[in-house]
């Protein structure tokens, strides 16, 4: 029932395995950009391909044949709303022959479909469609494009940045109608955003003044110890 | 019947030919009623779904012919809820996902948190891990393969292997002060060092298990209904697991020696003595016996992590900087330095560089991956779980065509599902 692993182990250690990674997929990622005219970033041991998302089915075919990457583990979408294309969505791939992994990024709005990778990995499927019930990016070509993840009837998309953390509605089960009912959501407290990316130097809204700071002349707005 | 003078016996054309034309012993009319086909729930509430999955069944007869999973009953917004926490207040989170190996899922964050910050975990803390990660996958194995056997009819093997699972949840009390929700991997090594009688009484408890695990072997291994409802059910090839993603043991059940430990060995898990197990038809018997031999595995890793963490106590569990790991609380008490240290890091939490990672683990089930973005803050800006039960819960549809309606629960048991991860 056993079996030896075929791939030779790599170095021990967390910050070997991390240079090791990079000596490999450094020259990996500049054939890949001769051969499929991407972007290639080497960070943290690890290679991330950036490319048009029109292109994405043609660059997947051919990592999968061209470079040998047999499986595709993770679909995901990020949210960036500061940017003109606002999604990034992002593949990680696992190769087993050449015992590497790496990441393809895209980027797409609210707009413009993604062509869907289905066709080339199959595992794609709920991952795109769990990538658009979270950021409502669009995947052109999708055999089965539903929500999976979130209520049957739900509205938004929640992961994107835009969206509140406590949501817009709630549910309750309601005795005089026999079934569960639909309202907007009632917080007894509101939802604390506390801001401790900094508590040396204070909040970055205009501080309350503090009790007694109001006699001190010219304290308005700018209180002991805010940041100017 | 009353009919009028003009009434014949109107004889229906397609009622005609009533005989059995193909050989299914159904008439034309059930042929064309199509009484054979037809929609069922599968869940949310069948004991077999474990957990909260429907799976919506089309069925010809008796033959399945389409699945659709849904799922998302247990859905928490878990990702939602990381981006608006510290690094450290992440961590308990992970335990929620699959709670029966919840350190598994602990140690892929914290080593995501460990890339970006560039830290290496000292070799006591990298052998507790080690330790009790196998302690998860024996629970987690344990859980399946017992409950895979109720799931086609046995009750006594999970009553036994219960028991095993309570003593190991023991171990994980006696760690953490948690049965389940461990939170004790932390970013730069694990919370607290083991005390020695809990090493002893884990030694203790490795000598025992193999006897164990043989008596429930005995009561499912070759036992004829098991295999009955196992040989042969739910079979997927090499091709068909690479494509579908599979991971783990679904991965290994197909014949592909493939184990992180081994091909991407994290922690201290190269210098570890184990075989990886592999199946060689790819059925939900295969994948049974890979997990009861995974556990035997496991346990001789167990027994080398602990000969290991007697040769080397007392030495540290957690890196020395204070900037990502909070001081002791002795130290606390008497240094200033470290009571800022500490406040500092229970407020802010420490930063991270800005850039992705992505870390993976050789979690009971498959592979666990942590893809974390950072923007430089003390809060991740993006976390993505990737969970193996969400990838192999998606291939229900094509591993249960053409299966019989009762084959549904061996491939779903086998597949090895828990709903924390998989709707995250």
């Amino acid at each position: 029932m056993s079996a030896e692993a075929f791939i030779p182990p790599l170095p021990q250690g967390h910050l070997a395995a991390v240079a090791h990674n990079e000596s490999v997929l450094t020259p990996l990622g500049q054939e890949m950009v001769a051969e499929l005219s991407v972007d290639a970033t080497v960070a943290y041991g690890e290679l991330t391909l950036v490319c048009h998302r029109d292109r994405i089915v043609e660059v997947m075919t051919s990592l999968r044949d061209r470079f040998g990457f047999q499986q595709l583990l993770d679909v995901c979408g990020v949210d960036y709303p500061e940017r003109a294309e606002r999604f990034d969505v992002v593949y990680h791939l696992l190769s087993m022959t050449r015992n590497a992994r790496i990441r393809v990024k895209v980027s797409t709005d609210e707009q413009s479909p993604v062509p869907s990778v289905v066709g080339v990995y199959s595992s794609a499927d709920w991952f795109e469609r769990e990538a658009f019930d979270m950021y409502g990016m669009l995947f052109s070509g999708h055999p089965d494009m539903r929500r999976l993840l979130t209520d049957y009837g739900f509205q938004g998309h929640p992961l994107r940045k835009d969206f509140p953390m406590s949501g817009y509605v709630e549910v309750r089960y309601d005795e005089e109608q026999k079934r569960v009912v639909y309202e907007p959501v009632k917080l007894t407290q509101e939802f604390r955003n506390f801001d401790f990316l900094s508590p040396w130097e204070g909040a970055e809204y205009p501080a309350p003044v503090l009790p007694g700071d109001e006699k001190a002349a010219g304290s308005a707005g700018t209180p002991s110890g805010g940041k100017v | 019947m009353a009919d009028g003078p003009a009434a014949t016996p109107v004889v229906n054309p397609t009622l005609a030919d009533d005989i059995d034309v193909f050989g299914d012993v159904r008439t034309n009319h059930a042929r064309q009623m199509d009484d054979r086909k037809f929609t069922i729930n599968f869940g949310p509430q069948h004991p077999a779904a474990h957990g909260v999955l429907r799976l919506v069944l089309e069925l010809d007869g008796e033959v399945v012919t389409r699945v659709d999973p849904h799922i998302g009953l247990l859905h928490r917004g878990t990702e939602k809820l990381m981006e608006a926490r510290t690094y450290l207040q992440n961590v308990p989170y992970l335990d929620r996902l699959d709670y029966v190996a919840p350190m598994n899922q602990e140690h892929a964050f914290c080593l995501a948190i460990e890339r970006l910050l560039g830290i290496e975990v000292p070799y006591r803390a990298q052998l507790i891990r080690v330790l009790y990660s196998e302690i998860g996958r024996i629970l987690s194995h344990m859980l399946n393969v017992t409950t895979q056997a109720m799931d086609v009819g046995a009750l006594t093997p999970p009553l036994w292997g219960f028991e095993q699972r309570e003593q190991l949840m023991v171990f994980y009390e006696r760690a953490c002060g948690a049965r389940l929700h461990a939170n004790y991997f932390r970013p730069g090594g694990v919370h607290q060092d083991l005390p020695m009688a809990l090493i002893d009484d884990i030694h203790a408890w490795c000598e025992k298990f193999p006897a164990a695990l043989h008596q429930i072997e005995q009561l499912v291994t070759e036992n004829r209904i098991f295999k009955q409802r196992n040989v042969d059910i739910g079979v997927v090839s090499k091709q068909q697991a690479l494509d579908s993603a599979f991971t783990g043991v679904m991965l290994r059940g197909s014949d592909i020696a493939w184990d992180l430990r081994k091909s991407q060995p994290y922690e201290c898990y190269a210098e570890m003595d184990f075989d990886i197990v592999v199946g060689k038809n790819g059925d939900c018997w295969d994948r049974y016996l890979c997990r009861v031999e995974e556990m035997k595995q496991s346990n001789r890793i167990m027994e080398q992590c602990i000969h290991k963490l007697r040769n080397c106590p007392g030495e540290p569990v957690m890196i020395e900087d204070n900037k990502i790991v909070p001081p002791r609380r002795g130290e606390m008490k008497r240094s200033m330095e470290s009571l800022i240290h500490h406040f500092k890091l229970y407020t802010e939490g420490f930063r991270t560089p800005e850039g992705e990672v992505y870390a993976a683990v050789e979690a009971p089930k498959g592979e666990f991956g942590i893809y974390l973005v950072s923007d430089g803050t003390n809060k991740p800006y993006r976390v993505k779980i990737s969970a193996p039960g969400f990838r192999h819960l998606q291939a229900m549809d094509w591993m249960n065509r053409g299966h019989m309606l009762a084959d549904v629960s061996a491939i779903l048991g086998s597949l090895d599902i828990v709903f924390g991860e998989v709707d995250r």
